[in-house]
Order: C-alpha cells, then sequence, then structure tokens
C-alpha cells in the first residue's frame, strides 16, 4: 500500500507481520476484501487512507506490510492533486 | 440477564453501568452529559489508566457508571483493551452501554460485535447522528434495533440530544422492561468445528468468571493474555495437543475478523443509506492544508504561536495581578498579625508556605488558558493531525506523533505532560517521551527566560531567548536521538491512528478537561511545592537565622568552584538549585538574594553589575534544562514505577545542564 499514489482504491489481499499486528490491523477495518483509498502519501513518512469510512494515519513501514489489489484511479482530479 | 435484587429496585444499591466506546465516539460527552460534576477521576487498580466513575439518577433507579477506556476491539492489544474486558468479565456490571460514532458506523460495530460475546446486557447509543446527516448518511434505527436485537438510542450527546433517552432506555432495560435478544455474529462454519475441538480440550479447566466460547474464540484469534492463562492452567500434556491446533490455525484470526466484519457490512446494508455522490466534505478541505508535510506544520506553528500568544498576554498579567493584589496582601496582612509571635514562625509561614502556596495559586490561570487552548485543539480533532505531520520529525527520536500530544501538554507543565504519556500505545515508547519531558521548557520556565533575557540583554533580548529555546530544542532532539537504541532497543512501533472529522468543540468537554488537568496540577504539584517551599526556607533560615550564612548558603559557596569555572557566583547557584521546587522561584530567590543596592536600580541592576554576558547566557540555558522541579520528579516516579529511571533522568538533567552552560560560557567568551 506504500507504493500507492494518492486518490487509488484498491482491495486489501494481504496482511504481513506478526499475528498481534494483522489482528490489531483486521480490528480496525482492514480485513481482507476491505475497499481503501488513499488520500495522501509523499514517499516517506505517515500515510493517511481511508477505510470503512475513517480516515487513518499509518506509518510508512506498516502501510509496506498491506498487500492492496488496485481498483481503479479517482478521476475525480480535485481529490488526486493534492 | 441475572435476576436484580429488590433493593437496587427502590434506589439503594445502584445499577453499574459500563460505558464502552472506540475513540472519537464521544463516549466522555455522553458520560459527562449524564454525571455532570459527580465523577470521579482515579486510575483502575493498580494500572496508571484513568478511571472515571459517575452516577445519574432516573426516576427508578441510581446508576453508578463506569466509564471504560477507549478502545477500538477487546483483544488484549493494549492495557485499555484488557482493563474494559476484565472489567465487563470479573465486576459483571448490570450493563452495558456501546457509544458508537454513527458516521463511521461501520467500523465503530466491531467493538459491539465483540462485546455481544460477553456475558453482558448490552444497548448501543448512536451518537453524533448529526454528523452521519451531513454527510448523507440516512440511518434507520429501528430498522438497526432489529437487525441486531439490541435498543438503539440516537443521539447527539454534544447537543444534549438523546441524553435522556439513553438513561430512559438504560432503566427499561435494567427493569426487563424490554425484552433482549441480540443477535451474535456467526462464527465461519470450518472455525466452528476447531471451537468445539478446543473446548473439548479445555474441558473443565477454565476459571470461573470466564466463559469457556470466548475462552476458545480467544485462543484461537491468538489473545497473548488468554494463551497465558491457558497454558499455565493446563499441564504440558493437556495443552499441547490445544497448542497444535492452534499452530496450525494461526491465519484464523484474520478469517475471525473479516466474519465479524461480514456480519456487520450486513446489519449496516439493512440500516443505512449510503449518499448516492460522495460529497467532498468539511474534513477534507481542511486536511488538504493541515495533512500537508509542508503546510501542515505551518499550520501547526501558527496554532501553537496563538496558543502562546494567549496564554501569555492573557495569563502573565492575571499571574502578576494576583501576586500583586491576593499574595502580597495577604502576606502584609499575616506579617502584620504575627508581628509579636517570634521572627521564624512569620518566616516560615510567609516565605515558606504562603510563597508556595502562592505559586501554586498565581500559575493557575496560566495554565488554565494554556490547558484550554490545548483542549480545543484536541476536541476538534486537530491533534490528531499535528500527531501525523509531526510523526516524521518524531522518528528522529525512534518515537512517533502520538508521542507530540504529551509533549505539548508539556510546553503548559511538565507534571500533566508526563501524566499524558499514558495515550503512548507501548511502555518503552513511553519511558523514552517521558525521559524528553524535562527538556521541554514548561511555562514556568519561559516566563523565568522572558524576564532575565531582558534584565541581561536588553534590546538583544529576543535574539538571546530564541537562542536559548532554539538549543533546547536541539537537545531534545538529540536526547531522543541518543536515547532512543538505549531504551527502545532498537524495538520498532507501528503508528496507527485514527484522524477523527472535525467537529465544533463542546464546551463542557473542554471546560472538564481544564478542570480536571488544573485540579491535577493543584493537588500534585501544589502539595509538593508548598512543602519544599517551606523546608528551603528552613534550609536557608537554620542555623543563624541569617539567609547568608545559613544551610543554602553554605551549599552554594560549596558549590562555588564549579560556579567560577561557569562564571557564576553563589547567588546564582543557589537560584538554581531553588528552581527544584518550582522553576518560578529562580526569579524570587534572586530577588532576595540581590538587594536593591544604595544605588538603586533593583533588581535589574544589581544582577547585571554582578555577571558578565557570556555568563548570563550560559544562567539561561541552564535554568531551562536544570535538574526538573520535584513535582515533576514525583510525576515521573510515579509514571515509570522505577527508583533507577527517576535517578537516571535526574542525573542526565545535571549533567546535560552543567555540560551546556559549561560550552556556552566557554565559547562566549571567545566573542
Amino acid at each position: 500500500m506504500s507504493d500507492l499514489q494518492p486518490g487509488v482504491r484498491g482491495v486489501v489481499r494481504q496482511l504481513y507481520g506478526g499475528q498481534a499486528f494483522t489482528g490489531r490491523l483486521s480490528s480496525l477495518g482492514f480485513t481482507l476484501g476491505a475497499e481503501i483509498t488513499i488520500i495522501r502519501n509523499d514517499g516517506h513518512g505517515p500515510i493517511l487512507v481511508v477505510v470503512r469510512g475513517t480516515r487513518m494515519a499509518l506509518g510508512f513501514g506498516e502501510a509496506a506490510k498491506i498487500l492492496v489489489e488496485i481498483l481503479a484511479e479517482s478521476t475525480d482530479s480535485e481529490r488526486i492533486h493534492e | 440477564m441475572s435476576e436484580i435484587p429488590a433493593a437496587s429496585m427502590t434506589g439503594e444499591k445502584p445499577i453499574v453501568v459500563a460505558i464502552a466506546g472506540q475513540p472519537n465516539a464521544g463516549k466522555s460527552t455522553v458520560f459527562n452529559m449524564l454525571t455532570g460534576l459527580s465523577q470521579h477521576v482515579g486510575n483502575w487498580p493498580g494500572k496508571t489508566i484513568e478511571q472515571k466513575i459517575g452516577f445519574h439518577h432516573t426516576e427508578r433507579l441510581t446508576l453508578k457508571l463506569v466509564d471504560l477506556p477507549g478502545t477500538y476491539s477487546l483483544t488484549a492489544n493494549s492495557l485499555e483493551e484488557r482493563i474494559a474486558r476484565d472489567f465487563i468479565l470479573r465486576e459483571q456490571p448490570d450493563l452495558v452501554v456501546v457509544i458508537a460514532n454513527a458516521a463511521c458506523l461501520e467500523r465503530n460495530l466491531y467493538l459491539l460485535s465483540e462485546l455481544l460475546a460477553l456475558p453482558a446486557p448490552v444497548v448501543l447509543g448512536l451518537n453524533m447522528m448529526d454528523v452521519a446527516e451531513q454527510q448523507g448518511l440516512q440511518i434507520d434505527t429501528r430498522a438497526l434495533e432489529a437487525a441486531l436485537g439490541l435498543p438503539v438510542v440516537p443521539m447527539v450527546a454534544s447537543r444534549n440530544q438523546g441524553v435522556r433517552d439513553l438513561a430512559r432506555t438504560i432503566e427499561r432495560v435494567v427493569l426487563q422492561l424490554s425484552p433482549l435478544a441480540p443477535h451474535r455474529p456467526e462464527i465461519r462454519s470450518d472455525h466452528k468445528a476447531v471451537l468445539e475441538q478446543i473446548h473439548q480440550l479445555l474441558a473443565d479447566h477454565v476459571p470461573a468468571p470466564y466463559p469457556p466460547d470466548w475462552v476458545s474464540l480467544k485462543l484461537l484469534e491468538g489473545d497473548v493474555e488468554i494463551t497465558e492463562m491457558m497454558r499455565t492452567r493446563l499441564d504440558a500434556a493437556a495443552w499441547e495437543p490445544v497448542h497444535d491446533i492452534l499452530k496450525a490455525h494461526e491465519d484464523a484470526v484474520l478469517a475471525i475478523a473479516s466474519g465479524r466484519y461480514t456480519w456487520i457490512e450486513r446489519i449496516v446494508r439493512a440500516a443505512v443509506t449510503q449518499p448516492r455522490v460522495s460529497q467532498i466534505t468539511l474534513t477534507e478541505r481542511l486536511d488538504r492544508l493541515a495533512t500537508h508535510p509542508v503546510g501542515g506544520v505551518f499550520v501547526l506553528l501558527g496554532i501553537l504561536g496563538v496558543a502562546f500568544g494567549l496564554t501569555f498576554s492573557v495569563g502573565v498579567p492575571l499571574q502578576r495581578g494576583l501576586d500583586t493584589y491576593v499574595v502580597q496582601t495577604v502576606a502584609e496582612w499575616l506579617r502584620a498579625a504575627l508581628a509579636r509571635s517570634p521572627l521564624w514562625l512569620s518566616g516560615l509561614l510567609v516565605d515558606g508556605i504562603l510563597a508556595g502556596a502562592g505559586i501554586v495559586l498565581t500559575f493557575t490561570p496560566v495554565l488554565a488558558i494554556f490547558f484550554a487552548v490545548l483542549g480545543v485543539l484536541e476536541d476538534t480533532g486537530f491533534m490528531a493531525r499535528a500527531a501525523y505531520v509531526t510523526d516524521r520529525y518524531m522518528h528522529v527520536m525512534g518515537l512517533h506523533g502520538k508521542s507530540f500530544l504529551p509533549l505539548c501538554l508539556g510546553l503548559g507543565c511538565n507534571v500533566p505532560g508526563v501524566l499524558c504519556t499514558r495515550i503512548i500505545d507501548s511502555p518503552r515508547a513511553r519511558l523514552l517521551t517521558i525521559l524528553l519531558m524535562p527538556l521541554v521548557p514548561c511555562a514556568a520556565r519561559l516566563a523565568v527566560l522572558a524576564v532575565l533575557a531582558p534584565i541581561f540583554f536588553g534590546t538583544a533580548a529576543i535574539w538571546a531567548a530564541i537562542g536559548v529555546l532554539s538549543l533546547n530544542l536541539l537537545l531534545l532532539f538529540g536526547l531522543g536521538y541518543g536515547l532512543h537504541e538505549l531504551v527502545l532497543g532498537g524495538e520498532h512501533f507501528a503508528f496507527i491512528m485514527e484522524l477523527p472529522l472535525y467537529h465544533w468543540p463542546n464546551w463542557r468537554t473542554i471546560g472538564l478537561f481544564v478542570w480536571q488537568h488544573l485540579l491535577e496540577f493543584v493537588k500534585r504539584a501544589g502539595t509538593v511545592i508548598v512543602f519544599m517551599s517551606a523546608l528551603i526556607w528552613v534550609l536557608s533560615y537554620l542555623p543563624t537565622g541569617d539567609l547568608y550564612t545559613g544551610y543554602l548558603a553554605h551549599a552554594g559557596h560549596w558549590v562555588s568552584p564549579l560556579g567560577n569555572l561557569l562564571g557564576l557566583d553563589w547567588r546564582m547557584l543557589v537560584a538554581l538549585l531553588t528552581s527544584m521546587v518550582a522553576k518560578e522561584n529562580t526569579l524570587a530567590t534572586l530577588s532576595v538574594l540581590y538587594p536593591t543596592g544604595p544605588a538603586g536600580g533593583g533588581l535589574t541592576a544589581a544582577l547585571v553589575h554582578s555577571i558578565t554576558p557570556a555568563a548570563a547566557l550560559a544562567f539561561l540555558v541552564m535554568q531551562m534544562t536544570f535538574i526538573p522541579c520535584v513535582a515533576t520528579m514525583a510525576a515521573i516516579k510515579q509514571e515509570v514505577h522505577s527508583w533507577k529511571w527517576t535517578l537516571f533522568s535526574i542525573l542526565l538533567m545535571l549533567v546535560i545542564s552543567l555540560v551546556i552552560g559549561l560550552l556556552v560560557y566557554r565559547v562566549g567568551l571567545l566573542f
């Protein structure tokens, strides 16, 4: 997920890491099959993402442990070029 | 549900109601609305997590409300989650109220789905209905009630809407006037068989308040606490088959969470109509700037600037006024009243105890203003953005954004800053944040800087102050960078944080935020400061009754060789030492030890004549970094539960202060 550009929508396909970490992520809504939208990603530092209607900040390293299948790049240009 | 003893019907024995909810669901607001000022703030037994208990009277019942810590789930990831679920399992409250944020219902119902596995009747309070409406969400609460099999109360707690309905619903459920038939999330069929297997293997080994079904489920979810509990209860031979099953189904934790969300999605589909076109909300607009890596920093600096502007332009004059008109008046009156009693008595009362109490009293408005501004930032949702923006800078110190709020609170007073570190998940990251706290210049030290810099440097004061503060910030980052390997031991902490929707602040919530922090300051810092102030007075008075020959002066003379290195005479060193009582004591001590000379001119002239600019700068730097005040030390000891780390913190600050002071002085002499 850490490679995705702002505006990209995707579906969570896999979570990597220990049981405690993946358990915590999934209880927050990052379950397999959950849809996410990237709001902000500056290539370093934390990433801002919407999951299940909530804005979540994730450390760059944490975001890298979430495998996401890209659904669509948002056509709403206003949202891409933040 | 359990039978209700007859006494509780008549309101003699209060009904215990636990209030659960995820962070940012407005749980505290609901709690505050129900209990008002009847709340008691303490700690959970043996824990450093705040516990709030309050009472509410309905027509027929007295409710004892217990505010559980805000948690996203009940999987013992954190101390908060453990406390919440232990309370429900062990104390067996008569009812659990779950407060959910209607604007992000899916994620908020996750906690409910976990709570339904525990043996307690549940009522759902659906808060922030107004925010949901603004987002175009239509929630059919009747349909939600039917889908969940639970009473659902729509609320806008910040406007006191629905709070009475909630109390009435609680009453109805407790008196068994409305039947409860909750629908529980289904377990996937392949896991059902596994659960059954585990259940049979555990047989009668599950200890009393824990439901065996629930224990089996938690084992499958890899719950560390429950796993440890069962492992020690079963002998090795009995544990092995259980362990094998768990090992073979290690990925079940994801499937179980997904299963709960599937259940939630079905319920939400039945009750919520999503807007067809998603709107660009206020939150999105504001976040474009507030979370921008560059813009966000400027917004943050601007807001902090305003916070300090307000604190010092309103708070400091108030502080001076209180000092002149209240403290000094009382002091004169006391002195006059005690004119016939021995000199030491009026000295102890006026210069010792009253001086200490005066510091606490006059400092309260400054802190009140600062806490009010921070309360607004916290309540509106801005603080989470500040944590997001500062995260990358905190990484330099091996910390992340969550440490920003406590450090920021420390700018007001280090004591609440240290206490606030409780919001940090990892104990080691918490310890590191606490160790850094004394390097955060508190309002008292800033006040000393603001008074002394113009005395020493005249028109160049602003540059001196900026220099001192920059050095302070540099030291903070440097120390964090230097310590994080040692304290954290290379451990990495996940940064996962919700950014709540922005909303208008609720004045009642902010009022209570300020009130509780002030109360804490007065209670903790107050008692320590008054006591230490009296002690310091005794040390300065004994044995000769003269300030210049007392124990305190002796101590000052004894360390004066050190002072020579730093270009400071014994009086400046004594001022530093007494700043350990309370940082603003530096000023009081200086004005006592540098009496107005025959030529007049007061403190200013006396000070300027006795010190070189290089030494003055060194003194300012040392004053900012010297050993933390006793109130802060006490708070550190309480929070880290270790004398070793407390002493480490004190020695560390002493060494830093001396080394930096020496460096500044020696470098300063070159110019």
